[in-house]
């Protein structure tokens, strides 16, 4: 990744970490973004995930920020920002996947003029491959769709491919590159 | 009256949905046995694309195309098409059902005549998807059952690979919608999947799982046999042992009831013993012919012709 930057972790900071366990917002060990969009509230262990499904790699050339582990009235939790970006839809859907309970607020010059929850959607189109490989979308040029839905048995989503109708559970997932 | 679309799955009818189906099927059958002649479909192009090997679907639905007095474009083998030469699913499908009102698809992978419905407005009929869906097979089981014994609270047992056989799948969400009981027969590393049978239970109906045709076939009003795969069991002498353990023979069927029917999809190997051919309990054979009715239907109901069948203009 080009410009991926964490801040903060000097070794002198354990009052500076118990302030971050008990919440104080003001205290995130990363600066303020002038533009581009916030992901906070992120599944503590996913921000690398999320990175991921937002095409982290050599072409991702904008300013990324990450704070894993991060201490919040809700538990611990990851935070990404990215400058100079907002995201689409596909994008939150895809993040949905893996962290439900995600918003996603868009700074530009240094305001929060968008702030929303995530919501997980019913259905997520060419965001994830079909784990089975007969599945006639792992071979022709067409887009896969998932109907989502969350199981009560094992408290995850479950995807249920529209086409062969075979199910994933989370740990399943395979988002497409 | 508009076509119904497409023919992709079953699992959603209501009964309402089948009970259409089979009763125009029912007033296709002089036609299917070539006692009325017809002309219902004349001017009319179905289009089959069989990527796999298929005998009595690709057959029967020749037939009942004939039969209504409509033409057939064939694919032919895959070897001699345009697929040889790279060509996707998708844009088959955009050339081909621009040359007929109608498309037969059988193909290996899962999900192919859904995906094929989606690049044409002619109607798709789905002939097989890999190991997905044969609706047309679903509404030709279950007008044997209505034709051969009763639909309504039937009690029938399902035998042989109910693992791995989408044949078995479907029907038992579509016996689902009759209030049938099922009894489930199979050894059991080829048990119905526990997905299937939690989906039964949901729709309240009375499941009965064994290992024993013998524990049933007194009681039973039709029994539907599948073939069981020997490439499912990596040592032939298992094989050997739970292909035996379920085969039907004429003395296995004494204490039947005398109405009593047998059903198997086709083809058989060892499954059923020749002898049972003779008995009056065997309907498999009929069944193969209920395929061309039921075929009639879906094409009349796809090109939109049902109410001309239901007024009697055939």
């Amino acid at each position: 990744m080009s410009a991926l930057q964490t801040e903060g972790t000097s070794t002198d900071k354990t009052d500076k970490k118990r302030s971050d366990k008990l919440g104080d917002k003001n205290d995130l060990r990363i600066k303020a973004i002038e533009n581009g969009t916030v992901i906070d509230h992120i599944t503590a262990g996913q921000a690398l995930n999320v990175i991921s499904i937002l095409g982290g790699g050599e072409n991702f050339t904008n300013t990324v920020s990450i704070v894993m582990n991060a201490g919040s009235s809700r538990g611990d939790k990851d935070v990404v920002k990215i400058e100079g970006r907002e995201l689409t839809e596909k994008e939150v859907n895809a993040i949905s996947l893996i962290s439900p309970k995600a918003t996603v607020n868009i700074i530009r010059d240094f305001e929060v003029i968008e702030k929303r929850k995530i919501q997980t959607p019913d259905y997520v189109c060419g965001i994830v491959r079909c784990i089975n490989p007969n599945c006639i979308t792992n071979s022709e040029p067409i887009e896969s769709k998932f109907a989502v839905a969350a199981d009560e048995k094992v408290k995850s989503l479950v995807l249920r491919c529209v086409f062969c109708e075979s199910v994933m559970t989370e740990e399943l997932i395979q988002f497409i590159e | 009256m508009r076509p119904m679309h497409h023919i992709i799955s079953t699992r959603e009818y209501t009964k309402e949905m089948f009970d259409e189906i089979l009763e125009l099927a029912e007033l296709l059958e002089p036609i299917a046995k070539g006692e009325v002649k017809s002309k219902l479909l004349d001017g009319k192009v179905l289009a089959l694309l069989f990527f796999e090997p298929s005998t009595r679907t690709r057959m029967s639905f020749e037939t009942a195309m004939i039969r209504l007095g409509g033409q057939i474009i064939n694919m032919g083998a895959v070897e001699a098409s345009s697929i040889a030469k790279g060509e996707s699913l998708s844009d088959t499908i955009r050339v081909v059902s621009q040359y007929a009102d109608a498309v037969v698809l059988r193909h290996p992978r899962e999900g192919a005549a859904l995906m094929a419905s989606e690049y044409t407005s002619a109607p798709i009929i789905n002939g097989g998807d890999g190991a997905g869906h044969h609706p047309t097979q679903t509404l030709l089981d279950l007008y044997t059952i209505k034709r051969e014994s009763r639909l309504d609270h039937l009690n029938i047992a399902l035998a042989g690979d109910l693992k791995y056989g989408r044949t078995i799948h479907s029907l038992c969400y579509a016996l689902s919608r009759y209030h049938s009981k099922i009894n489930l027969v199979s050894p059991p590393e080829l048990h119905l999947p526990d997905r299937i049978v939690d989906d039964l239970l949901k729709r309240d109906i009375e499941v009965n799982i064994t290992t024993n045709m013998e524990d049933v076939i007194e009681d039973i009003d039709v029994l539907y046999m599948t073939r069981i795969q020997k490439e499912r069991f990596p040592d032939p002498a298992e094989f050997n042992r739970v292909s035996n353990s379920m085969r039907i023979t004429k003395e296995l069927i004494q204490t039947a009831k005398p109405e009593m029917k047998i059903m198997h999809p086709l083809p058989r190997v060892n499954e059923i013993s020749f002898d049972v051919d003779e008995t009056s309990h065997a309907a498999y054979f009929k069944q193969a012919f209920y395929g061309v009715p039921v075929r009639m239907a879906i094409l009349c109901k796809v090109l939109g012709m049902e109410d001309q069948v239901r007024e009697g203009k055939l």
